[in-house]
């Protein structure tokens, strides 16, 4: 089949041509970027934050009538009401191991600095920064954190200090793409490093394979996978656990948790959200990421369903505008077979050059959002397998319409004109 | 003549009810994407103070020098105490206070009632003034309060239903953690969307603050911040409350009200005057860096529009545009088929204008049932959002009157231009033609 006579036709309707093609290339525009975003959304969901993230969950307290003070005695006083705590929590049935902690991956609070080589560094250019998790010699084991160089906290590396005390510990343990940072040619463990400007060494005693700094906003992006651990306990007026349970046990366990502790010291506050499970913080953190990938997931489908149907209710108009045409076509030999592939041909030539011009629309809309949202660059396979996709749309729209099309029958063209 | 384009419109909306039906439904959801992300858009781009929002500014102050400034991190947006207390002390502006967020544990005195956690601000005087607070009873502190460092506290109307039954509770007492303040005021209920005074620690749609009281009872007894503390450019500090508070941390937030350009420009030039004079004390050893930002500048500065909000919205109207372009598709067939009908009726003495006039009542009638169907969807949507967007942002997106007037209104025109090149097509039917080839 030549194509002459075809494009000599279309020329004959140009609008409507013009008209599918713009759809067809908006769409595919529009689909891109939006499983694009898609993508980058579920990508953020699914990366593992290092945690075994099963059987765990995380209590915050508050007490009441609590020393607020920053001298000894106070710290000391508060100090022995975490303990208190702790070991009233170890001692629960199904309760596998319990470390204080200040936050956890994916939780929206965090304490943040930057690491360095040097003493009394200032955040500049060479320093790493990083978030910094504070527990004890359990909260390898409760966090379920995979060790792969040096050693764990023991017992007698743990201290305790003042929320408000700027000094630092003395023993780290850090992860392997912060030592990969700060040491990017040696082994981190064995090390001395400075915390915060601090005039202090640390000495790093161990690397931790992975470990996620707990917030899941842009600002925190490029240090992402930096965490330093400190072996001590933070005190202040209120406390946060992180406890492991044997498996299966954690709904028990965590309905158990306010009468525990209630029974410990009555004078503390817990509410609704003081005892959460890793999953609640997880679905919290990235609910709008699911959220955005939802909806931009219904639009594509919708876009779709209403360019197909907009192909189907165009050609269905051509076919019954060239009703004549097609029966002298078929009068003068052509099969139904040759009625159906023009249709085809038609729709593949309008849809191919939308789908062109949907290549330019998608690239151009995707630089708009990088400049605007902190997008990254869209790779080149996804306008590829748009414009397949939109392709194959037309031709299963034209389907249809273009049987239609090949059912006239020769008769058609001996009707009055 | 209008009726009987209207009945024509109608009858030929019915003879190819799957083409009405896809129109229709095609503009519906078009309009109905655009019309959810625009009300979760207008939710969160609101204006909280607009006849003030003019005269309210923040300050800034480089406290780190341009080190910190590596790694693309700006100066902080927020002060320190001792730049906050100089400003205070100062007092070049016509109204300003030093905000910090804080929470307490509430202990009834009832004994059987359980502690309870409360969330609220540490201010001055002039916060209630200055932001227009409302009350029902009494009112906020004075200046005098605020010197004597005084124990009373102003707390919400929704903290005083749960505490005091909703009674007039000025002249009580509530205490919080281990002191006792006295009630002053209880506000109406108040909270601006987003809360503009504490972008730079909350997103600014979350439950509006139980209570409020004196800055320098809040520091007195050594309450913590329970916002943001930003130490990134500081080296080392001195141990406990005093140390903290002379530290480089940032975690101040300070408003002022300036009245006109000429008070703008004095107070950005005593801002200027300020870091000159740390800078020659010794505090500072960098050029000065100072800003000065009012409320909407703040707002876009601390990107209160979430960018999944601007970009859930321009994708839907993105969406719309591809619907318009399918209608406008859709009713060019539908108008092309009906090319002898025109050649007819332009036969018979109708004038272009009665062409148009016919066709476009047709696709009135279809924008209208559109927006109907958009409303619908509408609906759907906004019992939705909360699934995809923040449940703070999504709750503040709601039907309104407004909102519904609009989605119609839009469908109606949208669908009304989409059908002005369809109809000038018909319009320009040659009836000879028409007439000749039946």
């Amino acid at each position: 089949m030549t194509l002459h006579p075809m494009i000599a036709a279309l020329r004959k309707h140009k609008a409507g041509v013009v008209l599918i093609a713009l759809q067809i290339a908006l769409t595919l525009a529009i689909v891109c970027n939006a499983v694009f975003i898609i993508y980058a959304r579920v990508q953020n969901v699914q990366r593992p934050t290092g945690l075994d993230e099963s059987n765990l969950f995380m209590i915050t307290q508050q007490w009441v009538g609590a020393p607020n003070g920053d001298d000894p005695a106070s710290i000391q006083k508060l100090d022995a009401m975490m303990n208190e705590d702790i070991s009233a929590l170890r001692s629960m049935p199904d309760v596998e191991s319990v470390t204080p902690i200040n936050s956890l991956p994916l939780f929206p609070s965090s304490w943040n600095g930057a690491m360095s080589l040097k003493p009394g560094a200032e955040l500049r250019a060479g320093n790493a920064r990083t978030t910094y998790y504070f527990g004890d010699e359990n909260l390898m084991k409760t966090l379920g954190l995979h060790l792969i160089a040096g050693r764990n906290f023991t017992a007698a590396d743990v201290t305790n200090k003042g929320f408000r005390d700027p000094s630092e510990a003395n023993l780290v343990i850090i992860t392997k793409p912060l030592a990969d940072k700060l040491f990017p040619n040696s082994d981190a463990v064995g090390k001395v490093v400075y915390l915060d400007g601090s005039s202090t060494p640390s000495t790093v005693i161990g690397e931790v394979e992975r470990l996620q700094v707990p917030s899941v906003s842009s600002w925190a992006s490029s240090f992402v996978w930096n965490s330093t651990i400190e072996p001590v306990r933070l005190n202040s007026n209120f406390s946060r656990y992180a406890v492991r349970t044997k498996p299966g046990r954690l709904d028990d366990v965590m309905r158990a948790v306010p009468s525990k502790l209630y029974a410990v010291n009555p004078m503390r506050v817990l509410d609704d959200d003081s005892v959460k499970s890793f999953k609640d913080i997880r679905a919290e953190a990235y609910r709008a990421d699911i959220g955005m990938a939802v909806l931009m997931g219904v639009i594509c489908l919708i876009l779709l369903a209403v360019t197909a149907a907009g192909i189907v209710g165009l050609t269905s108009f051509w076919v019954g505008q060239r009703h004549r045409q097609i029966g002298v076509r078929r009068a003068l030999g052509a099969r139904k077979i040759d009625i159906l592939h023009y249709f085809q041909l038609e729709n593949l030539m309008i849809a191919g050059g939308g789908a062109v011009v949907g290549v330019a629309l998608a690239v151009g809309l995707n630089r708009l959002l990088m400049s605007k949202f902190e997008m990254e660059s869209m790779p080149a396979y996804y306008v590829l397998v748009g414009l397949a996709v939109v392709v194959t749309l037309g031709q299963i729209a034209v389907f249809v319409p273009a049987r239609r099309a090949s059912n006239v029958p020769p008769v058609v063209a001996t009707r009055a004109a | 003549m209008l009726a009987y384009y209207l009945r024509l419109g109608l009858r030929s909306l019915r003879r190819n009810p799957v083409l009405t039906v896809l129109m229709v439904l095609a503009i519906g959801v078009g309009v109905a994407a655009s019309m959810t992300t625009f009300a979760v858009f207008r939710a969160v781009s609101a204006n909280p103070l607009p006849d003030k929002s003019s005269r309210l500014f923040v300050p800034q102050i480089d406290p780190w020098g341009p080190q910190a400034r590596i790694d693309g991190s700006d100066i902080p947006d927020a002060l320190t105490y001792t730049d906050a207390m100089a400003l205070m002390r100062d007092r070049k502006g016509a109204r300003q206070t030093a905000i910090y967020p804080i929470n307490h544990t509430l202990i009834p005195d009832d004994v059987s009632r359980e502690p309870f956690h409360v969330d609220g601000y540490a201010a001055y005087a002039d916060f209630f003034p200055m932001f227009e607070a409302p009350f029902v009873y009494g009112s906020g502190w004075d200046h005098a309060q605020d010197d004597a460092h005084a124990a009373v506290v102003v707390i919400s109307s929704q903290l005083n239903q749960q505490v005091f039954g909703g009674a007039n509770s000025v002249g009580r007492s509530l205490r919080l953690d281990d002191h006792d303040y006295r009630i002053v005021g209880v506000m109406a209920d108040w909270n601006p969307r987003p809360r503009f005074y504490d972008v730079n620690n909350d997103d600014g749609f979350s439950d509006p603050p139980d209570f409020i009281l004196p800055f320098t009872h809040a520091v007195d007894t050594h309450t913590d911040t329970s916002g943001n503390d930003l130490c990134r450019g500081t080296t080392g500090r001195d141990p406990g409350w005093d140390g903290w508070l002379r530290s480089g941390c940032a975690w101040v937030s300070f408003w002022v009200e300036l009245p006109d350009s000429t008070a703008v420009q004095a107070y950005r030039g005593y801002l200027q005057g300020y870091v000159a004079e740390q800078n020659r004390a010794g505090r500072f050893h960098w050029p000065a860096k100072t800003a000065l930002f009012d409320l909407t500048q703040w707002l876009q500065q601390e990107k209160v529009v979430p960018p999944a909000t601007r970009m859930s919205l321009l994708l839907s109207l993105g969406f719309f545009l591809v619907c318009l372009v399918n209608t406008v598709g859709l009713l060019l067939a539908k108008f092309m088929r009906r090319a002898g009908e025109i050649g007819v009726r332009r036969a018979l003495g109708a004038s272009r204008r009665e062409i148009w006039l016919q066709f476009l009542a047709e696709a009135a009638m279809v924008g209208v049932a559109g927006g109907v169907a958009g409303l619908l969807f509408t609906g759907i949507g906004m019992l939705s959002i909360g699934l995809v967007f923040d449940p703070d942002i999504a709750r503040l997106a709601h039907m309104s009157v407004s909102l519904m007037g609009l989605t119609l209104l839009c469908a109606l025109v949208a669908t009304v231009a989409a059908a002005f090149y369809p109809t000038w097509r018909a319009a320009h039917v040659q009836p000879a033609w028409q007439l000749k080839s039946n």
